[in-house]
């Protein structure tokens, strides 16, 4: 399609279902009350000038374009305040507004730059359209008075300027960093001519103050003012695309805005129900990694990982590919390959990287990233529901009262939807964090928690019992509820259970050092504070006891009736885009796609009759059992797609040697990551601007993703996996991804709706989506749970066995920050390292005093498994006796210190809980120092002679 | 720790988890749990642990094996 910027009503929709109905210029008109009148009009395709309202953002009625007039009321209102009545006669075009709005437009074009032709908004600037739709031919004060136009660019920020000469203080930057982003970080400095758009102090510019480069501001400026740095580059678009964001899961779709092949802009889309067109720092601007000089885009071979990579056709790496798995099997069997599936591909790609696995490489070694992140969800959920996904919309989250908010960082994390949160608790909603760290959610403008429970790393479940201790023997519980929903006879067992005064939080403070009144006023704002809400991240599930934590966090919606209905529900803030979609696809060893175990014989023959191919009846290996096998020289071969394991997983010392006693390392990627140091074969990959396809986010919802260009490598992702699998010999013809989701709901229950043609038409669909909600479902569980009954279970506390000591007596726990994701291969090859450079350990003031360490140091990081060096951040962010860090940077490899500990149901690892001895250092670790050699080494590129 | 000692640690760990049954109970669904989500060259490796007679098998632990290699030898071919 064209370019066209989205429409833009002037001020937000009315949610009312009660009509009424009006005349704007002669015709008649119904909407919702409430409705202002110039949506009214827009709504029928009537414009009315306007320059400080904008349908994000609450009207503000300042700019004084937007007047009108009505029959039988006085003056000429601002229609952006004005909000419609039954029989109202509304006029926006008389001689009488024509005059006026022209006066105010003269006004505002006698202080502002007359450089139209070479300003980087022309033909994409309100002020420069409604000038021309109010007719302004002349300004009759000139150009000479007291003006703002000499005024500097601040240009500091790495993706937009801020040129306050061409402002016109409609206060829209300011709003929309208010009401949309929730961060205050801007403000109107001084008063009537003086009247300034400032990032927090006089003295900041915007990269020094509290701007989280969301681009709110950027996309609410009606002028050139704040304005995209690609755009002035580039130029404007001359089309768009709809897509879905790669980062993380809460899934925003944008408006790709190109401007031939290249990429201009990424535009939130106000359509898109995740995001409600909001956006981050990461989705908004951090796409520079797509066209990085250090992405690989020619196929690499070599026979061992000491040698140079050496650049070969895609026909001999396939071939070469196809070759080693098939040698490899017949020498040590068929369970001796396997492969592991990416959450950031789409939901076809990794549909068919599961596929070759059970299909061509006859076994179930299959597994995802979502091992090391989200498997106690999928265990948790679906044992105590039935299902292993999250219960609401995010649009849920506007109708709670309480949320309770656990192991998750959602400003950090999943900012757009924390966005939405802090606009709940603005509104009035309570907040109960449970952090060991004081989260910025704890207190920040216009927010403030209402409980904050600072509980020991590793303690989760006894602090969730003590709350259903206090739900139960208080008499807290929703009785109907359970006896109607749930399971009686397993419901009295567990509130025996959790009724026992070891489980009081009395008894257990002393574990879990959270005061035990605080505790109780918690568990009594949880269970009577109306709609509550749990929402909860990898501080609930990378825990040796994540599995029970997800299911005891069940129990207590279940003992609350807090599900089944919007407002209320369970909800796992997923990390990666599509952490949801790769486990919905069967990545699993032990699951087919829609949650269906390998054992299941009726399961197993429906994908035999469409596959032509027997299946292995047994579970394969999980990621931590195939570098286990490895060790022990069982496991030789595996294909990895999109994920970086030597960074991400636990125990790097570990993960490198697993990887170094396989035989054949294929590496799926973008970039030679830190795994691809210990590759054979290197495909390069796609970016998701160059590929079709589908996401699902954190709340079930599938969504498309467009491709707006053509891979630079040639081929997109899920074209690799299919070629690779013909080198195998399986005949697959797979003309379009929208073919493979076809497959998907043909063996897929709870897709059995989904296809490209109705997701294009309804925009996104939340499984499960089939003949009885043809439409999906946003909610889940509200008739019934999936499973029959709700399942209560007992969730005894068993402490972790990874303690502290006099050698190591701090406890390590880690997380993400705002500007980098993940490990960062994206990120870090952004602008947003200006944000974060380096991993950053945080320390209590006091155990830094005890050890003689202040911020800035560079300190030593040591625990059983290993050490690695990082500069501190003295802070009481963190407790006594608690330090943090990020995983973002392999010069720091954070996991080099965490352990083989994992949880008991699925072998998710304890990254949340290390126990380690932080000291002054010097310099790099020896082992930080070997593996940069190691890594520099490893990632040579032979240059063919001809080159030379 | 080698992998055959992680395995009986896994195992362990399951225990634990599964400490709030009855002993039979208990060894039903620690066995359930590893035939429903381990490799089988994991089950073969753990079920050699209680022939061997490994000590750091917890006693639950060893009742599950039991039940896993009884189990394990009905299905065989």
């Amino acid at each position: 399609m064209g370019y066209e910027p989205q429409k833009d009503f002037g001020t937000p929709a009315s949610r009312s279902e009660k009509t009424i109905t009006l005349t704007i210029d002669g015709e008649k008109i119904n909407v919702p009350e409430g409705t202002s009148v110039m949506r009214a009009a827009a709504e029928m395709d009537t414009h009315i000038p306007k320059l400080c309202a904008t349908d994000n953002i609450k009207s503000f009625g300042s700019c004084r374009l937007c007047l009108v007039e009505i029959d039988d009321v006085r003056g000429t209102p601002a229609s952006c305040t004005t909000p419609v009545a039954n029989g109202m006669a509304v006029h926006t075009q008389t001689p009488k507004l024509q005059k006026l709005r022209k006066g105010v437009m003269e006004l505002y074009i006698s202080d502002h730059p007359l450089d139209c032709l070479t300003c980087s908004a022309n033909n994409d600037c309100e002020l420069q359209d409604e000038a021309a739709a109010v007719g302004l031919r002349d300004v009759r004060y000139g150009y000479e008075g007291e003006n703002h136009l000499g005024l500097e660019t601040d240009s500091s920020n790495p993706y937009f300027d801020f040129d306050p000469s061409k402002c016109i203080a409609c206060s829209r930057c300011v709003r929309a960093c208010d009401e949309v982003q929730g961060t205050y970080a801007l403000t109107i400095e001084g008063r009537g001519f003086g009247s300034m758009v400032s990032a927090g102090t006089p003295i900041d510019d915007f990269m020094s103050s509290e701007c989280v480069s969301c681009g709110a501001c950027v996309q609410a400026c009606p002028t050139a003012t704040l304005q995209e740095k690609s755009v002035k580059e580039i130029g404007l678009p001359d089309k768009s695309v709809i897509t879905t964001c790669a980062y993380c899961g809460v899934g925003c779709t944008f408006r790709a805005e190109m401007r031939g092949e290249q990429l201009v802009r990424m535009v939130p889309w106000k359509d898109g129900k995740a995001n409600r067109g909001h956006s981050c720092v990461k989705g908004r601007f951090a796409w520079g990694y797509a066209n990085h000089k250090e992405r690989i885009l020619n196929p690499m071979i070599r026979e061992s990982i000491d040698q140079p990579w050496r650049e070969v056709s895609w026909e001999e790496a396939f071939s070469h590919a196809a070759s080693e798995i098939q040698r490899i099997q017949e020498k040590y069997g068929t369970r001796s390959v396997g492969g592991i599936t990416s959450s950031r591909c789409t939901n076809e790609e990794t549909f068919l990287v599961q596929k070759l696995i059970r299909a061509g490489f006859h076994n179930n070694n299959v597994d995802t990233c979502a091992r090391v992140c989200h498997s106690p969800t999928g265990y948790g959920l679906k044992t105590t529901f039935g299902t292993s996904a999250g219960t609401q919309d995010f649009d849920s989250v506007e109708q709670s009262d309480v949320m309770l908010v656990i192991g998750a960082n959602p400003t950090d994390a999943h900012p757009v939807f924390a966005s939405r949160m802090k606009k709940r608790l603005r509104e009035g909603a309570k907040l109960i964090v449970i952090d060991p760290r004081r989260i910025d959610l704890v207190r920040m403008p216009h927010v403030e928690a209402a409980h904050h429970l600072p509980l020991q790393p590793g303690t989760n479940v006894a602090v969730l019992t003590s709350l259903a201790h206090v739900i139960v023997t208080e008499g807290l519980v929703d009785e109907a509820f359970i006896r109607e929903r749930c399971d009686w006879d397993e419901y009295q067992d567990w509130a025996r259970f959790v009724s026992d005064e070891s489980h009081s939080p009395e008894h257990l403070e002393a574990i879990t050092k959270v005061p035990a009144e605080e505790l109780r006023r918690a568990a009594r704002l949880y269970a009577t504070g109306g709609k509550s809400a749990i929402y909860y991240g990898l501080g609930v599930t990378e825990h040796s006891q994540g599995s029970s934590t997800v299911m005891a966090i069940a129990n207590l919606a279940m003992a609350t009736g807090n599900i089944g209905r919007p407002g209320v529900g369970v909800n796992p803030l997923r990390g990666q885009n599509n952490v949801q979609g790769a486990c919905d696809m069967g990545s699993f060893p032990h699951e087919l796609s829609g949650y269906r175990h390998v054992s299941d014989r009726a399961t197993r023959k429906l994908f035999e009759d469409d596959w032509g191919v027997t299946l292995d009846p047994e579970p394969g290996l999980r990621i931590p059992n195939m570098l286990d096998a490895a060790v022990d020289g069982e496991f030789k071969a595996l294909y990895v797609q999109g994920e970086d394991i030597l960074q991400s997983d636990p125990n790097t010392k570990h993960v490198a040697a697993g990887l170094e006693a396989m035989e054949c390392v294929i590496v799926h990627d973008l970039f030679l990551n830190e795994t691809a140091n210990y590759a054979h074969i290197f495909l390069p990959g796609s970016t998701f601007l160059e590929k079709d396809g589908t996401f699902t986010n954190a709340e079930r919802r599938i969504q498309l993703v467009r491709k707006v260009m053509e891979p630079m490598n040639g081929l997109q992702d899920w074209e690799v996996t299919q070629e690779l699998a013909r080198a195998m010999g399986l005949d697959w013809n797979y003309a379009h991804p929208s073919q493979i989701m076809d497959e998907v709901a043909r063996l897929t229950p709870t897709f059995a709706g989904v296809s490209f043609d109705r997701l294009g038409e309804l925009g996104s669909i939340q499984w499960p989506a089939n003949d009885a909600t043809p439409d999906g479902t946003p909610v889940m569980h509200e008739t019934g749970f999936v499973r029959g009954k709700g399942k209560f279970v007992v969730t005894d506390y068993v402490p972790t066995d990874e303690k502290t000591g006099p050698r190591f007596p701090l406890l390590l726990t880690t997380g993400r920050i705002l500007s980098q994701y993940n490990v960062g291969a994206q990120t870090r090859r952004t602008e947003n390292s200006r944000w974060h450079e380096e991993d950053i350990l945080e320390m209590h003031p006091s155990d830094a005093e005890n050890r003689g360490l202040k911020t800035g140091d560079w300190t030593n990081l040591a625990s059983r498994s290993g050490e690695t060096t990082l500069r501190l951040l003295v802070t009481d962010r963190v407790a006594p006796g608690v330090v943090y860090t990020t995983f973002h940077h392999p010069a720091t490899q954070a996991n080099v210190v965490t352990t083989e500990f994992s949880d008991w149901a699925t072998n998710c690892p304890e990254y949340k809980v290390t126990a380690v001895q932080i000291s002054p250092s010097n310099g790099p670790s020896d082992w930080q120092e070997d593996y940069e050699a190691h890594s520099e080494r490893a990632r040579r590129i032979e240059i063919p002679e001809s080159a030379e | 720790m080698n992998s055959r000692d992680n395995l009986i640690y896994m195992a362990n760990q399951i225990a634990r988890n599964f400490a709030t049954l009855d002993d039979a109970a208990a060894a039903n669904a620690i066995a359930a749990h590893i035939v429903k989500y381990w490799d089988p060259r994991m089950r073969v490796k753990i079920i050699d642990s209680l022939e061997q007679n490994e000590s750091k098998l917890l006693p639950v632990s060893r009742n599950a094996v039991a039940v896993l290699r009884d189990t394990h030898q009905s299905d065989a071919p």
